[in-house]
């Protein structure tokens, strides 16, 4: 009995010590609608490290909507820790009202975009009307589907990519990019307000005959609605879609999660981190996992935002404000 | 004053006054107050955009449209749900519930799985030249559906309450069936198929969630209302979505007001018919 007391004291020690010493930790991060299984899979890699390096075990909350109501959603007070949205516009207004360091997109490599995409066609098995490019899109009989870029983010992509694909053409210029991209949402049906909604009308209800999509979405729905469906064409030139991540600082600060938060985006760098977003079909930054996936993701031009438009700030001045040129070639309709 | 069976005038009046304040008057001036970032230079070339012009014009006149509609066919459906005994008549009568029930989102899918060119109905449709889904002609089937039970509901009850022998007795005098029907029914139920037609009208201007997905959302043809609010706030101009949700306000309540303008009118009317 003597013997037992000091035992059971050494022991309550021990646990309240190991109580102590591993926290629980929640991260929140405020994601876009496509990243679901990308963001599982990378959740539970990254607690899995966590544990194993610091004996913490971290949960990772998740909350997918569309990239501009999710950006909204944290302006307006939803406690997020790290944001990883669609594009950078997004992140910037969320850093315009003072959550996030303005030089945001300087504190981790590539833009702060640790995988990329690219947008593609997705059209009808064999490719019946024999779209191999851009050009194929805008002729007679041909119907394009894709959503409205004042309501998508993703849309905002595809546009830029269609008006960098004209300027890129021997010859192009801003008036040529400006015909050919009115051309083609003449090509439009329905405008739906978002990337699943479009994906949906083009799969589901049978609109259209080609899709203009992000590579990752497009390789997910032909896994997920039958490679006998669909065939996907990349076209010859395309742009870069680079989604982007953030700590969120005045969140991460307040909740006292900056170093995982931290770790939590880095992670996304490490081989692990580009193995899981290359099997979720998101091109991997790191040269050597994208060698190992290079039969999924055809080689192909693509130029970047900075290359041809600056930054998302101006082209979203440019292109997309209110009464600029997407407004100016709607109104011919 | 005489005895209440609530406890106080004070108390249940000041209970009401603040509830309907928290829950209905503070968000309104908090979307009036936000409205006012855009500035009355703003607000006018917000309004009299032709893209504005164009959704505020879908939407109102849809609705006013979707809640005629409503009307009649709600005031046929209600007849026959009271007057007549059939096998299943409960059923029936509880599906009208249905599109309050239904998220509109997924109300929205299954009309447009419904109509679109490969759907059910829509492939029947396409070879006649008839587009459904992703024209104006799908916002309405939208707004039809989810203001139709608010006619039916409004007018159950009154259906019910109407006296057999008005009709007997103006059979007895010589009257015809329209006859009874224009002249003695129709008078009677008008305050209310007006109410009816109201609720299904304002439920209608606002509808979001039904209409988005069959829309077509093309700009000047096929885009409501409430789709440029969500535009706008997508792109963060809050001050922009608050004055044109102002802006849908105080036309829908001009509508209602109309609407009541109405109500009163037939009031009166179907008090000196009797």
């Amino acid at each position: 009995m003597k013997k037992l007391v000091p035992c059971l004291v050494a022991l309550a020690g021990a646990l309240l010590a190991a109580s102590v010493a591993a926290k629980d930790v929640t991260l929140l991060n405020v994601s876009y609608d496509p990243t679901r299984e990308l963001y599982r899979d990378i959740n539970n890699a990254f607690a899995a490290q966590w544990k194993a390096q610091h004996g913490d075990s971290v949960t990772v909350q998740m909350s997918h909507g569309g990239s501009g109501k999710q950006a909204r959603s944290v302006v307006d007070g939803l406690p997020a820790d790290v944001v990883t949205l669609a594009l950078a516009y997004d992140i910037d207004a969320v850093a315009d009202h003072g959550l996030i360091a303005k030089t945001w997109q300087t504190r981790l490599p590539d833009n702060a975009s640790p995988y990329t995409s690219a947008i593609v066609f997705l059209v009808r098995k064999g490719n019946p009307k024999g779209i191999r490019d851009w050009a194929d899109l805008v002729r007679p009989g041909v119907q394009v589907v894709t959503p409205n870029p004042k309501s998508s983010g993703g849309a905002r992509w595809n546009f830029l990519a269609a008006w960098g694909y004209a300027l890129k053409q021997p010859g192009g210029n801003e008036a040529k990019a400006r015909a050919y991209v009115q051309e083609l949402y003449k090509h439009v049906p329905v405008l739906d307000t978002g990337a699943r909604g479009a994906t949906n009308t083009f799969a589901q209800r049978g609109i259209g005959d080609v899709l203009i999509a992000w590579e990752n979405e497009a390789l997910l729905a032909q896994r997920q609605l039958g490679k006998d469906k669909f065939d996907i064409v990349v076209p010859s030139v395309t742009i870069l879609a680079e989604p982007p991540v953030a700590v969120v600082d005045a969140n991460a600060d307040k909740h006292g999660t900056r170093a995982v938060a931290e770790a939590y985006v880095q992670f996304l760098y490490t081989p692990q981190g580009q193995e899981i977003a290359a099997k979720n079909y998101y091109r991997p930054r790191s040269p050597e996992v994208a060698a190992r996936y290079a039969g999924q993701f055809p080689a192909t031009h693509t130029f970047t935002i900075s290359e041809l438009f600056g930054d998302w700030r101006q082209a979203q001045a440019k292109f997309f404000a209110e009464g600029a040129i997407f407004d100016q070639l709607g109104a011919g309709r | 004053m005489r005895k209440q069976v609530l406890p106080g005038f004070g108390l249940s009046f000041g209970y009401a006054l603040t509830y309907l304040g928290l829950i209905v008057l503070l968000p309104l001036a908090a979307l009036a107050w936000k409205a006012t970032g855009i500035g009355v230079h703003g607000l006018i070339q917000l309004l009299s955009g032709p893209r504005t012009l164009a959704a505020l014009r879908l939407s109102l006149f849809g609705a006013v449209l979707a809640a005629l509609i409503n009307a009649v066919v709600g005031l046929l459906i209600g007849w026959v749900l009271v007057r007549y005994r059939f096998p299943g008549r409960r059923l029936f009568d509880a599906l009208v519930d249905l599109p309050f029930a239904l998220p509109t989102a997924v109300a929205g899918i299954a009309l447009t799985t419904l109509y679109a060119p490969n759907g059910w109905l829509g492939r029947w449709l396409e070879p006649l030249g008839i587009k459904v889904a992703y024209t104006p002609v799908g916002v309405l089937v939208a707004m039809v559906f989810v203001g139709f039970p608010f006619v039916v509901r409004t007018l159950q009850p009154v259906l019910a309450s109407l006296e057999r022998d008005v009709e007997e007795a103006a059979e007895s005098l010589g009257a015809r069936r329209y006859q009874t029907f224009f002249r003695v029914i129709l008078p009677m139920l008008a305050p209310t198929l007006l109410t009816g037609f109201a609720l299904a009208l304002a439920r209608a201007v606002g509808e979001y969630g039904s209409v988005i997905f069959i829309a077509g959302n093309i700009p000047m043809r096929s885009e409501i209302a409430p789709l440029l609010i969500v535009q706008k706030l997508e792109q963060f101009d809050y001050a922009g979505a608050a004055a044109l949700g102002v802006a849908m306000l105080l036309l829908s309540f001009l509508l209602l007001v109309l609407v009541a303008l109405l109500q009163r009118w037939s009031n009166r009317w179907a008090e000196r018919a009797q």
